[in-house]
């Protein structure tokens, strides 16, 4: 299975740049997730190494020989589309078996791998349907079955999931990844969903206004971000951002905002010191907070319960810090009342920041 | 009456006065051609007056060489037209369907013909047409080649092009606006599952315009069993019968040879062949429509 190289892949429409120079590498089987807000660029990443958009700039290599002139079909990939783009006039089968026959493929060898591929997704009833009497996750398993049927080196994906309502999402999610690890192939895998990516990816790249924010593992990007908007992007509940300041007391370096004060430990303490009196960010997820009514006041957040949302075996409490707001995740067995104020203890090692003024991690 | 029979009678009385204007405008002059096919009657009588023969207009029609001849230049000709106007308005379009800079202007062009009336277009023609004075043969002439008899010899293919000429624009501009409603993406699917472009014509395009292609051919087909101004301003029917189309010959029956009851029979016949289209017409877009309902239907079965 191929390897895949962007250089300094940069896309125009007319006067608009949309990509600005994206460098990325993927690997041999992996599965590389490309993840952003709207409108940063996924899709037409994804489009030009498909061949379906022009390269303004740059280069697409597959195992080190450059494609950007080839057609979509000389580039060994198949393709899953948001809205399916199934053929409506064919049946289930026809539709699985047209990349087939169109490479003249012999008859039994089709029928074989039909069978073979509807029995994969759970499509052998509907082979004879068309795909108008389908309903929307039936005709998500077509797309996913002609794409499996072509025996490509790799596979695109652009939001495959996003037409589904969220139970059968999260099935086929799962589905999505029983296969990945069973087909062993390339997959590059666009979504706007930090959950998708973050479940299903090898690699997770970042994407925001058409430039490459960070890549990585979903570890390294949920517990190293290298600026403030991979933080707030991935995560659920999102990150909570505090404004403050670094002060460097004899008692040690604290971040000192409205309504706050806390003791930098270790390694980000020794970081921060180079940056004594910086305007800064810091970062907390609501997970690395925990209710403890003893923590010391220089390792921990006072904060006022406003709204607390019941999940399950956990809550998230929406609190006031100043002129902020914070959430924590909490267990819902812990006796908190709205209205109440608290003091929540702050995980040492899950404390970020960043640069006020250029977002990016210290 | 009671406020709920009130209420469902309100549309009708709205649709009354319409109503009784198509009754008048419409039928009337339907009724009175079928009541006079049944007449030996010359536009000097009034129909009162004219003698009552039963089918006798309609067994004569039937056993007339020369009307035979007729439906069968009509049948010809539509033939023709209908399938050469397909197969170069829908090429065209496949042709044309594309993001070229000046193409807005090439297509506006092509549907010029449509708009200029049938009377010019016909003048337009025969002169181009004329043996010695028209642009084609001095064009031939010019070249060392053989003149034709456009307008003699080669009447009813000479009419046919010029009607081509008129109508494919029409199927071009239907067969472009399906084309460019068709999912992109199905499209951009092909294309990775290996389609060259004829194969994507082949495969996806044909098969997905084929509603919108039916219907248009069917439509033409009607509009050119009625077709009148442009070959009576070219050839008058002739030279002999060879394009006297039914229009033309109803025509000529009833101011030539003053026979109304005849003419108005030949128009009863011509009104059957073209109320058998336009009901297939509907039948095909009735059964679309059921099926697209039970498609719909066995989708909701599942969900
Ligand atoms: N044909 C086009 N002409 C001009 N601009 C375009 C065109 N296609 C896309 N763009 C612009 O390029 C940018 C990136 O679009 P793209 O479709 O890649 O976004 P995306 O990340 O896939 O977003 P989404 O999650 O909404 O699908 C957008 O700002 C969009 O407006
Ligand atoms: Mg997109």
């Amino acid at each position: 299975m191929p390897t895949i190289h962007l250089d300094n892949l940069i896309k125009r429409y007319g006067d608009v740049q949309v990509l600005h120079g994206v460098d990325l590498r993927m690997e041999d089987n992996e599965f590389t997730v490309l993840v952003g807000p709207s409108g940063c660029g996924k899709s037409t990443t994804l489009r030009m190494i498909a061949g379906l958009e022009d390269v303004s700039e740059g280069e697409i290599y597959v195992d080190g020989k450059p494609v950007s002139h080839l057609e979509p079909k000389d580039r060994d990939l198949a393709m899953v589309f948001q809205d399916y783009a199934l053929y409506p006039h064919m049946n289930v089968a026809q539709n699985i078996s047209f990349a087939l026959r169109l490479a003249k493929r012999p008859k039994a060898e089709i029928d074989k791998k039909v069978r073979e591929v509807a029995e994969t997704v759970g499509l052998t009833d509907f082979l004879a349907r068309k795909p108008g009497a389908l309903s929307g996750g039936q005709r998500q398993r077509v797309a996913m079955a002609r794409a499996l049927a072509k025996d490509s080196g790799m596979f695109l994906f652009d939001e495959p999931l996003s037409n589904l309502d969220a139970k059968l999402r999260g099935q086929m999610r799962a589905e999505l990844a029983l296969m990945s690890q069973r087909v062993q192939k390339n997959m590059i895998y666009v979504t706007h969903d930090q959950i998708e990516a973050m479940t299903l990816a090898d690699r997770i790249v970042v994407m925001h206004g058409g430039y490459i924010q960070q890549q990585g593992t979903p570890k390294e990007l949920f517990q190293k971000p290298v600026n403030k908007f991979v933080a707030g992007f991935l995560g659920m509940p999102p990150m909570n951002f505090l404004d403050g300041e670094i002060e460097d007391t004899g008692a040690g370096v604290f971040v000192k905002g409205d309504g706050f004060a806390l003791k930098l430990q270790g390694e980000r303490a020794a970081t921060a010191k180079a940056h004594t009196n910086k305007q800064i960010t810091l970062g907390i997820r609501p997970s690395d907070l925990s209710y403890d009514a003893d923590a010391a006041p220089a390792d921990a957040l006072t904060l006022d319960v406003m709204v607390s949302e019941y999940v399950g075996a956990q809550s998230v409490l929406l609190c006031r810090c100043g002129p902020a707001k914070v959430m924590v995740e909490v267990n819902s067995e812990t006796p908190v009342a709205l209205g109440q104020t608290l003091t929540f203890a702050v995980n040492p090692n899950g404390v970020h920041l960043f640069d006020r003024q250029s977002e990016a991690a210290l | 009456m009671s406020r709920s029979m009130a209420n469902r009678f309100t549309p009708y009385m709205f649709m009354a006065p319409a109503a009784v204007i198509m009754a008048i405008a419409l039928l009337y002059p339907l009724g009175y051609m079928v009541w006079g096919s049944f007449r030996d009657w010359n536009p000097s009588q009034t129909i009162g007056e004219a003698e009552f023969v039963g089918l006798k207009n309609y067994i004569t029609l039937w056993n007339d060489p020369n009307f035979r001849e007729s439906l069968g230049v009509t049948l010809r000709f539509a033939f023709f037209v209908v399938t050469f106007e397909m197969v170069i308005g829908v090429g065209l379009a496949l042709l044309l369907d594309r993001d070229i800079r000046g193409m807005s202007v090439l297509r506006t062009m092509f549907i010029l013909p449509m708009m200029i009336a049938p009377v010019v277009v016909g003048l337009m023609w025969r002169y181009m047409y004329h043996p010695t004075v028209g642009t084609f043969n001095r064009f031939l002439d010019g070249w060392g080649l053989p003149k034709i008899d456009w307008l003699g010899q080669h009447a009813l293919g000479s009419v046919i092009i010029a009607d081509i000429w008129q109508w494919t624009p029409f199927i071009f501009i239907l067969s472009l606006a399906a084309l460019q409603s068709l999912p992109r993406s199905a499209l951009e699917a092909a294309r990775i599952d290996g389609a060259t472009p004829w194969q994507q014509i082949i495969h996806i395009k044909l098969p997905l315009m084929m509603p919108v292609l039916i219907v248009t051919g069917l439509l033409r087909l009607i509009d050119a069993f009625k077709v009148l101004e442009v070959i009576l301003v070219m050839t008058e029917g002739g030279p002999g019968l060879s394009t006297e189309i039914l229009a033309l010959r109803i025509s000529r029956t009833a101011t030539e040879f003053r026979e109304l009851g005849v003419a108005a029979a030949m128009s009863n016949y011509l009104l059957m062949l073209l109320l058998l289209l336009t009901v297939t017409m509907f039948g095909f877009t009735r059964w679309q429509e059921a099926r697209a309902a039970r498609i719909r239907a066995a989708v909701e079965e599942d969900a």
